[in-house]
């Protein structure tokens, strides 16, 4: 039930708005309670073909050699598809942002690195045809040794989950093997706090499952086109995606969608329109690409696995004056969307709290487990969790009530953040009074009299007078800028080598003026020993147009 | 694959082999056709008497082909209607069979367990006489060979209806497949039970019976001490299965408050 | 692969077409009658999106064999309205019970043969009787709102 509290900041809103505030009707409501709304797999067509995928049973595996004779030889089988058909068989989803290397085939030709992982398409007459044909694919495997825990997959000898990148680390800007947050200096600040609470949170990966499965249907369209019903939550991200793996312009793709049967960030990962599209390129037919339940259950992308460590310094009266994170970002074997998740998650620390020193390294670390991405808040609900466990563990420290130590920590509108942006428009303290009434929850007088719009700003709008930084984790080796090349070519510079830096000094100074942040972001400096950059207007293009992901955005 | 129809239990009888797997209701078998891991036939009979419902000396005569749904409508069934009402939503009470019931594998078949534990007789097409429940289901998880078909299901009405008892364990409601179900069976002679039955589904590779519960509840009477004994030995000579639901260290360890908490809400009536 | 002919009534109206041996009613309505109107979300049974109801009573559609509605009566929600949408339609629109729409057609499909059976369920009646449809939108509460409000008004017309 919904409960408008309008008490609060009625100042700042206007009520009288002709549809917020108001119920209204969805305006493709009709077509869902008819049964007539078209979902991708709501379309006709005479001839289609099934596609269906030969998958690993092994969570790594080195493939010796794929037999496809006895498949091919199967009632109903059209044609066969290798990683050797897919015209660019290699990609990573964020390329078309310019962010990551491409890491991931369609069609895996060398090893596979997550149980399941696809090496081979059966494209036949009926689906029961193309399961019965993908059965007869005789794959010789050589096993590999897995990783599936995060942690154990940074330690030295580790298997090497995906060779692109050798430590199983994603590199962030091309400098550092984690993402790093740095404000204040926490270790100076643990040193004066009268408590230091520590803990370890963790949460397992979450299918999205939708009630739709995954899925396209491509067909040739007249005047060399194909046309590309599809499931997809980014329409125009798998428009990109097909059109890079299948080195064509994408003025020849005519994709449909938006009508989707429930994706939670579950139907941005692009695996089916590529090959729908290549199985009608090549057959000159209709071709349908979508997965069963069991394969959505399996090899569809989940919210990925968190680990986290925190580490705060609180004084007597429960100020939280500094807030250490480690966390570990399980992204399977593939990077998918998981690098963003941890730019997002990264901006979001140390969550809605006023804490003048912040530090947090966190790896986007390679697993032998299926790849992750996108799900409803991903980057922010695993560490939010880890972090309001921690804060009634601070609270039960210090003996306060949690809803009180929360409201004393709370931002206040003018208070910086350690992403260097000045909070407004806050509204945790109200939420807080409103739990606790509904809760019956007693406040401490401050706690009933605190308000969002009060307390804030002045000593609290600086940045610290001084930031401890540091080199730990830096690599050589990639280029800060474009990481993929635009246009299907080649992707951009492979690292030639990565030895990780030897520790810099830790906590140097770096001054900065308390009024104009100062904060440099990695990508702008000069990359250390990179091949030349291509020009900058062309190459920056994805990386500027998505600035708010990498950090880059300027004001 | 082939699908073959036969009018006759007998006819349909006469065609199983070990290459053939006979539909009922279609809520186990359709599952592994639409996976393409179905037996190379499946064999179909639209025979009568495989939905008829009689009433019998000590009981009733149930065709194998009889729905949940049809369970739940019968009013002479009212013992059976929770059992029922148990297994899948309404769309699958309106298609699952109480024969295909008895072959389905955790986390199904609950409505298996309590036939088991009322000692229900089976009487399997082409063969003569019927057979306890209690050997199919121990031949069920052997491999190879044909499959029986199963005609009929003799089902003893429970002399005193409080004597039955039963509870799905399960994560989600009203619609969730067990992390166990248990049926108790308990007549009593005098206030003291003769012929206790107890059965546990998802709990083995086939619906089981506690036969050290069994041996401790018979000729006593259902008091706390009884029950707390009971309790202790729920998981004695069970085998349960790890799977996506529960671990099977986790369905070892809950079996005895569940076992308890059914048997306390049978004493108390 | 040998196909057999199948007729059935389907909303009112004779059809006959094809079925390839083994296949279920689903694809059958779906590929070879054009109904597109059940969906396909499983194919084991366990999420409803395929309700259908045969001879008054929800079946689902993957788990049963197309040939086995020969000479039978199926009711898909593309049949709901006729002539105007139907009224637990105009409820699912008027209390938002849809989002992504998916499961939309199947919940219908399963409301309609409770209230046939049943004109003034309680909220559990109404709970029980969807409990065989996920909404993974989770909107359960508005389905349940839209049902009972489809009552509602019924009783008082």
């Amino acid at each position: 039930m919904i409960e408008f509290r309008k008490e609060f900041f009625a100042n700042e809103r206007d009520d009288n708005l002709n549809e917020i505030g108001k119920p209204t009707r969805r305006q493709d409501i009709l077509g869902h309670v008819t049964g007539r709304s078209p979902y991708f797999d709501d379309h006709l067509f005479e001839g289609l073909l099934h596609i269906r995928c030969v998958r690993s049973p092994h969570h790594h595996a080195r493939i010796r050699r794929i037999d496809i004779s006895a498949a091919e030889k199967m009632p109903g089988v059209v044609r066969v598809l290798l990683g050797k058909d897919v015209p660019l068989n290699l990609n990573t989803l964020l390329s078309l942002l310019d962010f990551g290397l491409d890491d991931e085939p369609v069609l895996s030709e060398t090893k596979v690195a997550y149980k399941g992982e696809p090496v081979a398409a059966i494209i036949a007459e009926s689906e029961a045809q193309a399961r019965a044909a993908v059965k007869m694919v005789k794959v010789e495997w050589e096993v590999l040794p897995h990783v599936l825990d995060v942690e154990d997959a940074l330690k030295p000898g580790a298997p090497v989950v995906c060779d692109v990148y050798p430590t199983n680390r994603f590199i962030y800007h091309g400098k550092f093997d984690h993402q790093k947050l740095r404000y204040g200096d926490v270790e100076e600040a643990f040193n004066r706090a009268d408590h230091i609470v520590e803990g370890r949170y963790q949460m397992s990966p979450i299918e999205q499952a939708p009630m739709e499965t995954c899925g396209a249907i491509a067909a040739p369209e007249v005047n060399d086109r194909f046309v590309c019903f599809t499931s997809t939550q980014g329409l125009f991200f798998s428009l990109g995606t097909a059109a890079k793996l299948l080195t064509m312009p994408s003025s020849r793709l005519h994709f449909v969608g938006g009508t989707v049967g429930g994706g939670f960030g579950g139907k941005v990962d692009s695996m089916h329109e590529p090959l729908a599209i290549l199985g009608a390129m090549l057959t000159g037919r209709p071709c349908k690409y979508a997965w069963d339940r069991e394969e959505e259950m399996q090899v569809g992308a989940p919210r990925g696995a968190e680990r986290w460590y925190i580490k705060d310094g609180i004084t007597r009266d429960g100020r939280i004056i500094a807030r250490k994170f480690t966390g570990y970002f399980d992204s399977g074997a593939y990077t998918r969307l998981s690098s963003y998740a941890i730019i997002k998650g990264v901006g979001h620390l140390p969550g809605p709290y006023t804490i003048p020193n912040v530090y947090a390294d966190v790896f986007c670390v390679y697993t032998n487990r299926t790849p992750a991405t996108a799900m409803r808040g991903f980057g922010i609900t695993g560490v939010d969790f880890a972090i309001e466990a921690h804060m009634d563990k601070v609270a039960e420290t210090v003996g306060m009530n949690p809803i009180d130590l929360r409201i004393l920590n709370s931002y206040r509108d003018g208070d910086m953040k350690a992403h260097r942006r000045l909070a407004k428009n806050c509204a945790l303290v109200e939420c807080c009074q409103v739990v606790a009434e509904k809760g019956g929850v007693a406040l401490s007088a401050e706690s009933r009299s605190a308000t969002s719009l009060t307390g804030g700003g002045g000593e609290r709008a600086r940045l610290p007078a001084r930031t401890a930084t540091d080199q730990a984790g830096a690599v050589s080796g990639f280029k800060g800028g474009n990481y993929a090349r635009k246009g299907g070519g080649a992707s951009g510079p492979q690292p030639v080598a990565m030895p990780v830096a030897a520790p810099a000094p830790a906590y140097a100074n770096s001054p900065q003026r308390p009024a104009a942040p100062a904060y440099q972001p990695a990508a702008t400096a000069p990359p250390a020993a990179s091949p030349p950059t291509p020009p900058a207007d062309t190459a920056r293009h994805g990386a500027l147009r998505f600035s708010s992901l990498s950090g880059f955005r300027r004001r | 694959m082939r699908v073959e129809s036969y009018n006759t239990l007998a006819e349909a009888a006469r065609a199983m082999g070990p290459d053939a797997v006979f539909m009922a209701g279609g809520t186990l078998v359709m599952r592994d056709v639409n996976a393409g891991t179905s037996a190379g036939r499946v064999v179909r009979s639209a025979d009568p008497a495989l939905t008829e419902i009689r009433a019998t000396g000590d009981g009733f005569s149930l065709g194998s082909g009889v729905t949940m749904a049809r369970v739940l409508a019968h009013r002479d069934l009212a013992f059976l209607a929770p059992v029922a009402r148990a297994v899948g939503g309404p769309q699958v009470r309106n298609m699952a069979t109480i024969g295909g019931n008895i072959f389905a594998h955790h986390p199904y078949g609950d409505f298996a367990v309590a036939l088991l534990a009322l000692g229900a007789r089976v009487v399997l097409a082409g063969q003569g006489g019927a057979k306890p429940l209690d050997d199919l289901l121990r031949e069920r998880g052997r491999s190879g060979g044909t499959s029986p078909i199963v005609a009929s299901i003799e089902v003893p009405r429970p002399r005193d209806p409080r004597a039955f008892g039963f509870v799905k364990v399960s994560r989600i409601k009203p619609k969730g497949v067990s992390v166990m179900s248990i049926a108790v069976n308990l007549p009593r002679d005098g206030g003291r039970m003769r012929g206790a039955r107890v059965a546990f589904g998802a709990m083995g590779p086939a619906p089981l019976r506690a036969s050290a519960v069994e041996r401790v509840l018979e000729g006593q009477s259902l008091d706390a001490a009884t029950i707390a004994r009971a309790a202790q030995l729920a998981s004695d000579g069970l085998d349960p299965p790890t799977d996506a639901l529960a671990s099977a260290w986790y369905r070892r360890e809950v079996a005895g408050t569940h076992l308890r908490r059914l048997l306390e809400k049978m004493e108390r009536g | 692969m040998a196909k057999k002919p199948v007729t059935f009534m389907l909303n009112g109206s004779e059809r006959a077409a094809f079925a390839e041996e083994g296949l279920n009613l689903l694809e059958f309505l779906r590929r070879a009658v054009g109904d597109l109107s059940p969906k396909y979300g499983c194919g084991q049974g366990t999420c409803g999106a395929c309700t259908v109801i045969i001879d008054g009573e929800t079946h689902l559609s993957c788990l049963t064999m197309a040939e086995a509605v020969q000479g039978r009566k199926v009711e898909t929600a593309s049949g709901l309205a006729n002539g105007k949408v139907h009224p637990l339609q105009e409820a699912f629109m008027e209390h938002f019970a849809a989002q992504c729409g998916y499961c939309t057609p199947g919940m219908l499909m399963s409301a309609k043969v409770l209230l046939d059976h049943n004109p003034s369920p309680s909220r559990a009646e109404v709970i029980e009787a969807i409990s065989g449809n996920l909404c993974r939108c989770t909107g359960y509460e508005p389905i349940i709102d839209a049902i009972l409000a489809t009552a509602n008004t019924r009783r008082l017309a």
